[in-house]
């Protein structure tokens, strides 16, 4: 049986969409962009709440900077813009300014990874969850659908102290239907399987689940978790996967250095070491072309995947 | 319930800052290490803001109505601890473990280890955009609380800080007062040898702020130009503040290398002597 592929809103479409929602329901929400609401899709907001919505300007520094005074004054900001933009160019801002008095400031990164396409490397966020996971008391989260996007959205702002959420450009492939609920820290198992896991996050859960098909056709059993929450990451998952099925693939749309890989593999080394193969980026900035184009270009489609579980499974 | 500290006699609050001057290099020389001249320049500054100006509860640091202070100079640290102190949120003894393990007097300030410390600086350029956010925190829940951030001049070298005069001059915050400490000198050399910041009142009238230009040691120029900020309606105000780094004690003043350099003994022993009499 074939799981079949329906394309649902794009995660950024849902990030709009929760901010106008959450508007409603709680008035300390305010949202700041840097010019890039209509990308963002923090526009839904400032459409709604025009007095709780401001647009900075091309000055990230200052938005960062913005969003932490609004956050130690009461308030509860979602600062938005390009994940590149936000995350890459304001590190010391996040650093200084939000991270270490931990205030209660949510960042959104849209076009994250190198899914946004023909826009070329400098648009392209691949370093993004690196730095974001290297400011302490950071919880970092990663949906892979518009459903999750929503759900954890809710989440970050009902969660006191700094959180910072990625989304995607394009359409995403539906995973979860509407009802489904998540908790900050607890990954979502989507298959069960005996011979190995593949934990994953962001559109690559979709390439993962039909990966895991692709084995099973081979005669592989594959798990498939979905580690939405990258920070802090559901150890449990991690080591259950690790005892159960014996062999671990992780899979993100991020350079190897520093993503949900290297985290993973510090979990497992110390408690639980398997085998392990990592998808993702190798040490390369990407270039222009179709998101399809370039995730076949940078290896991190269902057969990569599935030829890097059938790799683990041999060395255990 | 009292709110602020209040010196009523400019006499008190020239008394007041020796003895301030004297705890900074007190505090600084027992640590070894710290910034006692980049405190010296903005010693009037701040206490004119503290001790007439700042309302706040000193028993209740988060009184959701408490004027802000920011010191985005965040290297003038001794100087906020030691007003800090006087103001009442700390008793004065705490200031000799400035930058020793375990004290919440660290090296630069931050918000999560000290009461009245309302942001975590010291990478400077920062201070003015988390205070623009106090600011329409206050506007959106209209709120009169006001706030405050101390700058440096060399500090104002860093680009974010333009993007914050930029974005306060188009929305208009007139809840918002910077004051740039102009001491001339920043850590390798002269200000105007570095970058041409000069003129600087005209470069912020033209970000749409209220500019004045102060001797920023004149306890009555301080104060009268905090109350021009506060009654000018429609635009930002900064205080431009003339001042002299090491201020107070002759043989440290507009010293290139002094800066985050500590007495030595026999230097505070020179120095306690001058600002006793």
């Amino acid at each position: 049986m074939s799981r079949q592929k329906v394309m649902g809103a794009p995660t950024r479409d849902a990030y709009g969409e929760a901010l106008a929602e959450l508007g409603k329901e709680n008035p300390a929400i305010v949202v700041v962009d840097g010019d890039v609401s209509g990308s963002t899709k923090s526009r839904a907001f400032a459409k709604a709440f025009p007095d709780r919505f401001y647009n900075v300007g091309i000055a990230e520094s200052n938005l960062i900077g913005i969003a932490a005074g609004l956050a130690s004054s009461g308030k509860i900001p979602f600062a938005s813009s390009f994940a590149a933009f936000l995350i890459c160019k304001t590190y010391d801002q996040l650093r200084m300014s939000v991270a270490n008095p931990k205030l209660n400031v949510k960042f959104c990164g849209s076009h994250s990874g190198i899914s946004l396409g023909q826009d070329g490397a400098s648009q392209m966020a691949i370093e993004d969850l690196a730095l974001a996971c290297s400011l302490p008391g950071v919880v970092t989260l990663v949906p892979p659908d518009a459903v999750a996007t929503k759900a954890l959205v809710r989440a970050a702002a009902a969660h006191d102290g700094p959180v910072y959420i990625r989304t995607s450009r394009p359409k995403s492939p539906v995973i979860y239907q509407p009802g489904e609920t998540f908790t900050i820290g607890r990954a979502k198992q989507l298959q069960d399987g005996r011979d190995a896991t593949i934990i994953t996050i962001g559109l690559l859960v979709w390439e993962a689940l039909a990966a895991a098909e692709e084995c099973q056709r081979k005669g592989l059993s594959v798990r498939v978790i979905d580690m939405h929450t990258v920070k802090p990451l559901d150890e449990a998952a991690i080591l259950q996967a690790a005892a159960e099925t014996g062999a671990i693939v992780t899979a993100e749309e991020h350079l190897l250095d520093g993503g949900l890989g290297s985290r993973v593999a510090q979990v497992v080394a110390r408690n639980k070491p398997v085998p392990m193969e990592f998808i993702g980026l190798n040490d390369t900035y990407a270039e222009s072309g179709l998101p399809k184009e370039l995730f076949e270009r940078y290896r991190l489609t269902a057969p990569h995947i599935a030829a890097a579980v059938e790799r683990a499974v041999k060395r255990k | 319930m009292k709110t602020s500290a209040t010196v009523q006699r400019d006499t008190e609050l020239a008394d007041l800052a020796r003895t301030i001057r004297r705890e900074i290099i007190q505090m600084t020389t027992a640590a070894g290490s710290g910034h006692p001249t980049s405190s010296f320049s903005a010693t009037e500054l701040l206490i004119a803001l503290y001790f007439r100006v700042l309302r706040y509860r000193a028993q209740e640091p988060e009184w959701p109505d408490r004027d802000r202070f920011i010191l985005s100079k965040g290297h003038a640290a001794p100087l906020l601890y030691a007003v800090l102190a006087h103001a009442g949120y700390f008793p004065t003894d705490l200031l000799m473990t400035l930058r020793k393990l375990d004290s919440p007097l660290q090296g630069h300030p931050e918000k999560r280890r000290l009461a009245g410390v309302e942001a975590s600086t010291g990478s400077l350029g920062q201070g003015i955009s988390i205070g623009i956010g106090m600011a329409l925190a206050a506007r959106i829940d209209r709120k009169d609380y006001r706030t405050y951030v101390l700058t440096g001049d060399g500090e104002i070298e860093e680009g974010q800080v333009w993007e914050a005069a930029m974005f306060a001059g188009t929305h208009k915050l007139d809840n918002l007062c910077v004051i740039v400490d102009a001491n001339k000198l920043q850590q390798d050399g002269w200000v105007k040898e570095t970058l041409a910041l000069d003129p600087l009142v005209p470069k912020w009238e033209a970000f749409g702020w209220q500019a004045i230009d102060i001797d920023g040691h004149d306890f009555a120029q301080i104060l009268n130009a905090y109350e021009k900020a506060k009654t000018t309606k429609g635009k930002p105000t900064v205080i431009i503040a003339r001042t002299v780094k090491g201020k107070g004690v002759g043989f440290i003043e507009n010293r290139p290398d002094m800066h985050g350099v500590p007495l030595t003994k026999d230097e505070m022993a020179r120095a306690l002597a001058e600002l006793a009499a």
